[in-house]
């Protein structure tokens, strides 16, 4: 994919999701008007907005799960692209280790799946039923069987929204430390600020169909909660996400 | 974990074993959970104040072999029947007579041979049925065309009993092998194609939306997809289908036949040998389980991914 400088410095990654100008409409509400994104190589993203801003949306149209949905726009996006979803979406009728490989091609598949599986810490779990794991180790399958295809990019839809806030803190760690490894961009909706910001290299906020805030996260490494840095910010993603008091009225269409 | 919580896990506990008294419960699982740091000496009292009145509303534990106490009941009211002559002969044979008459059938070979005959055309006629049941279901459940063009005369073939269709059929093909494998596999087809169908059509777009993102080709996706998902429709149906194809197996046997298990009932009805009949009888029944049992075998080897939840 060609570099896009864009008036940025030289050793920026190159530009590897581009969207520009997207419109998706459901009847004749444009739940996407006109949005321009880009996502830079090995970039971790968080996308806010609220609910029903078109976040999904967004998110279907660049897995290419959009069929029936009518729009235009211009959008490129690097090959391969995995999907987490909210719920694991695991084949009940496949065993763990082959939930993993689903549609694997490549040299020794399975050696590359098993290996996954220890890196998600399910080693040893490769022949159980979905049915027989907890929903957070479910969402580990689904980020093992992701990462395993080696994504340009990752998009995940709210992973952790049906997750304890426990198991959600842990899976931070991993997801962290599986994208410093693979370094796929990350493309992340998620409903949670916090998790916006421990996450994400960069916060953008949806709102009225397009790009309302693009903020990055200047942040030092580990990210705990606190801080007034950390406040700040956070306060700021409230506020674009309209929670704030004084803001409300002017969000509130 | 503060005292209330430890109680709550022991009363779960306790309250899972059932009968057994609250002091004696709480004393044994205690000690097996993970909570040690509780002194055993002084919740039970609490424990067992609360567990007292607590009434089970549940059915209770299963009887052992309690399936078998109504047929021996029934057993039991034949024979005595039979024994003191409030039962004439004439309408229902004695167990034993029944017993004998089943020895001798075997040991002159009739009750194998008709056995072997009747076998036979029910597994041709399911044979040809399920195997058209499930690729007209796999066909239409597939294509949207193709269901347009399948699913109209199936739902159409549904509303008439494949069994009104005999004289028609012994119009068509006489009234030899042909005809009665035919009736068989016409009652068979439309429950395996129904429930096939509907398994593939039931199949979570969630399912199919994943098989997209990790891009599997059309016939991976056959594979791992649409053939698992409908399996369980599928076999649904084969229970149905089994059911069917005996059902058919009797009306075509008694109709039209010169050998069977039901062409061997049907003679005796004209001698008036009642033994003979219930013998056929029982066969049937027993052929039916088998063959029941023998599906909900393969179901249980196949979706074991789904007995885990099923306990
Ligand atoms: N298949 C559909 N048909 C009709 N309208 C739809 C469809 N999918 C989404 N919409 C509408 O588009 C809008 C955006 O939906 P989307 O699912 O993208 O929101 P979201 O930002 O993901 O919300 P949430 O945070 O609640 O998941 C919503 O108003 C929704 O009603
Ligand atoms: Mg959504």
């Amino acid at each position: 994919m060609a570099t896009h400088p864009g008036g940025l410095t030289a050793e920026a990654p190159p530009t590897t999701v581009r969207i520009r100008n997207l419109i998706r409409s459901f009847g004749d509400r444009d739940v996407l008007d006109g949005l321009d994104l880009d996502v830079r190589a090995g970039e971790f993203v968080a996308l806010l907005g609220r609910s029903g801003s078109g976040k999904s949306t967004l998110l279907r149209a660049l897995a290419g799960l959009d069929h029936d949905v009518t729009g235009s726009g211009e959008l490129s996006s690097p090959d391969p692209v995995s999907v987490v979803f909210q719920d694991a979406r695991l084949l009940p009728w496949k065993r763990v280790l082959d939930n993993v490989v689903l549609g694997l091609d490549g040299p020794d598949p399975l050696e590359r799946g098993r290996a996954a599986l220890a890196e998600v810490g399910l080693a040893g779990r490769e022949k159980a039923w979905p049915v027989e794991l907890s929903g957070g180790e479910q969402q580990r399958v689904s980020l093992a069987r992701s990462l395993v295809r080696e994504p340009g990019l990752l998009l995940a839809d709210e992973p952790f929204g049906a997750l304890d806030a426990l198991t959600r803190i842990r899976m931070h760690v991993l997801l962290r430390r599986l994208c410093a490894r693979h370094r796929p961009a990350v493309l992340l909706v998620t409903h949670d600020v916090d998790e916006a910001i421990v996450l994400a290299d960069r916060v953008v906020v949806l709102a009225r169909g397009r790009i309302g805030a693009d903020i990055p996260v200047e942040l030092p490494a580990p990210r705990a909660h606190g801080g007034a840095a950390y406040a700040a910010l956070r306060e700021r993603l409230l506020a674009e996400l309209g929670v704030d008091p004084t803001a409300q009225e002017e969000n509130a269409a | 974990m503060s005292t209330e919580a430890a109680e709550e896990v022991t009363l779960k506990k306790a309250g899972l074993t059932g009968g057994t008294t609250g002091g004696t419960v709480i004393g044994t699982t205690a000690a097996t959970a993970s909570e040690t740091t509780r002194p055993p000496g002084i919740a039970p009292g609490r424990a067992s104040r609360r567990l007292g009145p607590r009434r089970r509303l549940g059915l209770g534990r299963p009887v052992p072999y309690g399936w078998a106490l109504g047929p021996l009941l029934l057993l039991a009211v034949w024979a005595a029947g039979s024994a003191t002559g409030l039962i004439d002969a004439r309408n229902l044979s004695a167990p034993w007579t029944v017993v004998t008459t089943a020895g001798d059938l075997i040991e002159n070979g009739r009750l194998q041979s008709n056995l072997a005959t009747s076998a036979q055309r029910a597994a041709l006629g399911l044979l040809f049925g399920v195997l058209g049941g499930l690729i007209l279901a796999l066909v239409s459940g597939l294509s949207r065309i193709a269901e347009g063009v399948i699913d109209g005369p199936v739902q159409i073939k549904r509303a008439i009993p494949s069994l009104a269709l005999i004289p028609l059929l012994i119009l068509w093909f006489g009234i030899g092998e042909s005809m009665k494998v035919i009736t068989i596999a016409l009652g068979v087809f439309v429950p395996v194609y129904i429930h096939t169908h509907n398994g593939l059509r039931t199949i979570d777009t969630r399912y199919v939306e994943l098989a997209e993102t990790v891009r599997l080709s059309r016939t991976a996706f056959l594979r791992h997809v649409v053939l698992p998902g409908a399996l369980p429709g599928f076999l649904l149906g084969m229970r149905f289908a089994v059911t069917g194809a005996w059902l058919a197996l009797v009306v075509v046997e008694q109709v039209n036949a010169t050998s069977g298990i039901g062409y061997m009932m049907e003679l005796a009805r004209t001698y008036g040998q009642t033994d003979v009949i219930i013998v056929g009888l029982v066969v049937y029944g027993l052929l039916g389980l088998l063959s029941d049992a023998l599906v909900r075998l393969v179901e249980r080897r196949t979706l074991s991914w789904r007995r885990t939840l099923a306990g």
